[in-house]
């Protein structure tokens, strides 16, 4: 039998190449990986849902708490802190909103860890802040470093852009017809806020919501750098597993696992809220 | 017809309204008086201030001058919430989260009208409309373009306004549907005996609704009539050439009181005296002009060549060539003329049917 291949498959072909291997080959590897002996290397050894026990009768549903508890508080921050900034850039800066864009921008050029080292020098003792008002006041606070809100501050401030940007194009994408006729129709400001702005405006804020708490799902130099050890997110044990302990089996169980609750969790908020029926395509 | 004359209370009076913005003045000083029961239509060219003056009209943009008085009372400030007036906007802008229903719902849930009156009246509104009882739980993102109208009038009907606004609703809809929807508006605004202000691009939707018709040109209300009066009367070459066609000559007054069209093989006389006319326009409705077959069977003549001919269904265009003129001869199909192309042909025309304008 000889296959024959149209011009579509041909021009296609080295993209799906680059997909199979750069991003289909490695997920797969690692799924498989999973259910190999413990502490094996190997690609061939017996199948075995050994990891996956270990998983659930040992302690890591703590930090899988912690890394989901820590995503959806900072996306619920994210959510209450962005929509009005959000707002304002589309509705109230006008030509000042690029320049505000820019700025929530030009971080993102320097490294993560980086910025997150600055924070440390600013919440450091003696550091920026209670330096600072030391020499003011006299005053002489303990270390804001090493503790949780510290976390869920340099998760905030790390995730603002993945929040406020999707935000920002969900109210810009609401018609300014659409809310003159709610305010001719009688509502008042408020009304056509709660009536037409906000929920017309949901597919932006949702998409902000899933993509930051993707992102923060997996966030690990936050707890690390800002954190101390008082909160081990699972992204840490996956690391852990796969470094310190040599483990690689169980390290892909942890990421194949984060990756079911993460995945299954994005589909039913997707379900749940039709962004085709938000966004009129049908 | 009816036609509701403006005499004693306007329902809606403007007065020196202007809008500016920045340098350019959108619109430029607007007086009209618009009667209670009212169709009346502001046409004009885009551009020319009439989406900028129904705003204003509805409180989504504040003058820059003048008064709008509703019932006696100056609105100027009050807000677009809060004014006995409505708009059907070119978008429509329906709201696409809610169904038929609660879009019709919506301003009277927002007064806080309770569940089952506001059901009722949604349901009295999709009858009026002929919109199907079943349509009150869909998605207005499924309904036709028809359709769509016909849920903005509801809801707009729904605030129980004083007056309706309109901002072109029909210039997305495919002719068949619009000329359907022309008159369907028309037998609303009968029933409901509603005041309708209506905004258009086009003359001829113009003269299908309204009792009466405001021409705008340049931020500027340049003529104000009843359709009849729009069309057989026009003031300005800018309005005769508004709607359908029409044949206009430039012509200049002999010292003789004669009127001159250069290179026009022919005559023409002046429809009447007028002392200070120099040069201008003279402005004739094809279905005005006939064959002769001498020059002496009409007051204005001129001679060409048949050119061409186009069916219109009940009546036929011919296009006659006269120098450097093209005329439009306009026959019911009944009457059509007998002559073949290339054919010598002489037209003619009664003064009273043609009109002289200035610019």
């Amino acid at each position: 039998m000889q296959l024959r291949l149209g011009a579509g498959e041909k021009t296609a072909f080295p993209v799906l190449l680059f997909l199979a291997v750069g991003f289909a080959a490695p997920l797969l590897a690692v799924i498989w990986y999973s259910v190999m002996p413990p502490r094996t290397f190997a690609f061939t050894g017996v199948p075995t849902p050994e990891n996956y026990r270990t998983i659930f009768e040992g302690s890591s549903y703590i930090s899988f708490l912690w890394s989901l508890g820590l995503a959806a508080l900072s996306v619920l921050v994210l959510a209450i802190i962005c929509y009005p900034v959000a707002y304002a850039l589309v509705r109230v800066f006008g030509p000042y909103a690029m320049l505000l864009t820019l700025l929530f921008t030009i971080p993102l050029f320097v490294s993560e860890n980086i910025r997150l080292y600055g924070w440390v020098l600013f919440f450091i003792k003696n550091g920026v802040l209670l330096g600072t008002l030391k020499s003011l006041t006299g005053w002489e606070l303990q270390s804001l470093l090493f503790t949780r809100a510290a976390v869920v501050f340099g998760m905030i401030y790390v995730y603002i852009p993945f929040m406020l940007f999707p935000m920002t194009l969900g109210i810009s994408m609401v018609p300014s017809e659409t809310r003159e006729a709610a305010l001719d129709l009688g509502a008042t400001r408020w009304q056509v806020f709660k009536e037409v702005e906000l929920p017309l405006s949901m597919p932006g804020v949702l998409i902000g919501c899933l993509l930051t708490f993707v992102l923060a799902v997996g966030a690990i130099a936050e707890a690390k750098v800002l954190g101390g050890q008082k909160i081990i997110p699972i992204t840490h044990d996956i690391e852990i597993a796969f470094t310190y302990a040599q483990n690689w089996p169980l390290g892909s169980a942890l990421a194949v696992l984060l990756m079911a609750v993460v995945g299954t969790m994005v589909i039913l908020v997707l379900r749940r809220f039709d962004l085709d029926l938000f966004l009129g395509r049908r | 017809m009816r036609n509701p004359a403006v005499n004693g209370h306007a329902l809606l009076s403007l007065k020196g309204l202007a809008k500016t913005f920045g340098e350019l003045a959108a619109v430029n000083g607007v007086d009209l008086d618009i009667a209670e029961g009212e169709f009346f239509t502001i046409v004009g060219p885009s551009g020319c201030g009439k989406t900028t003056l129904l705003r204003m009209l509805a409180g989504l943009e504040t003058p820059s001058a003048g008064d709008i008085i509703i019932r006696g009372q100056r609105v100027n400030e009050l807000p677009a919430n809060k004014r006995p007036t409505c708009m059907v906007f070119q978008s429509l802008a329906l709201f696409p989260h809610r169904t038929v229903g609660e879009n019709i719902e919506f301003p009277l849930k927002i007064r806080g009208t309770e569940a089952e009156k506001r059901k009722k009246r949604a349901h009295d509104l999709m009858q009026l409309l002929r919109l199907p009882s079943d349509y009150y739980a869909k998605s207005v993102l499924r309904c036709s373009g028809g359709e769509r109208q016909r849920v903005a009038l509801a809801r707009a009907l729904a605030y129980d306004p004083e007056i309706l606004f309109f901002d072109e609703p029909l210039s997305a809809i495919d002719y068949k549907l619009r000329k359907t929807l022309e008159k369907e508006l028309k037998d609303i605004h009968r029933e409901t005996g509603k005041t309708f202000v209506y905004i258009t691009h086009s003359l001829e939707e113009a003269m299908v609704m309204s009792d009466r018709i405001g021409v705008m040109r340049g931020g500027r209300l340049i003529q104000v009539g009843t359709p009849q009066q729009i069309y057989s009367a026009p003031n300005s070459k800018f309005v005769s050439e508004f709607i359908g066609d029409v044949n206009i000559l430039p012509v200049t007054m002999n010292s003789n009181g004669k009127l001159a069209s250069p290179s026009l093989d022919g005559e023409l006389i002046a429809p009447r005296p007028n002392g200070s006319f120099t040069t201008g326009y003279l402005v004739i409705r094809p279905e005005f002009v006939r064959f002769l077959s001498a020059p002496q069977e009409a007051q204005n003549w001129a001679k060409g060549q048949l050119y061409n001919e186009y069916a219109l269904g009940s009546r036929i265009q011919y296009q006659v060539r006269s120098g450097e003129q093209v005329f439009i001869v306009e026959k019911l199909r009944q009457q059509a003329y007998s002559g073949q192309r290339d054919d010598e042909v002489l037209i003619g025309w009664d003064s009273k049917d043609s009109i002289l304008v200035e610019d």
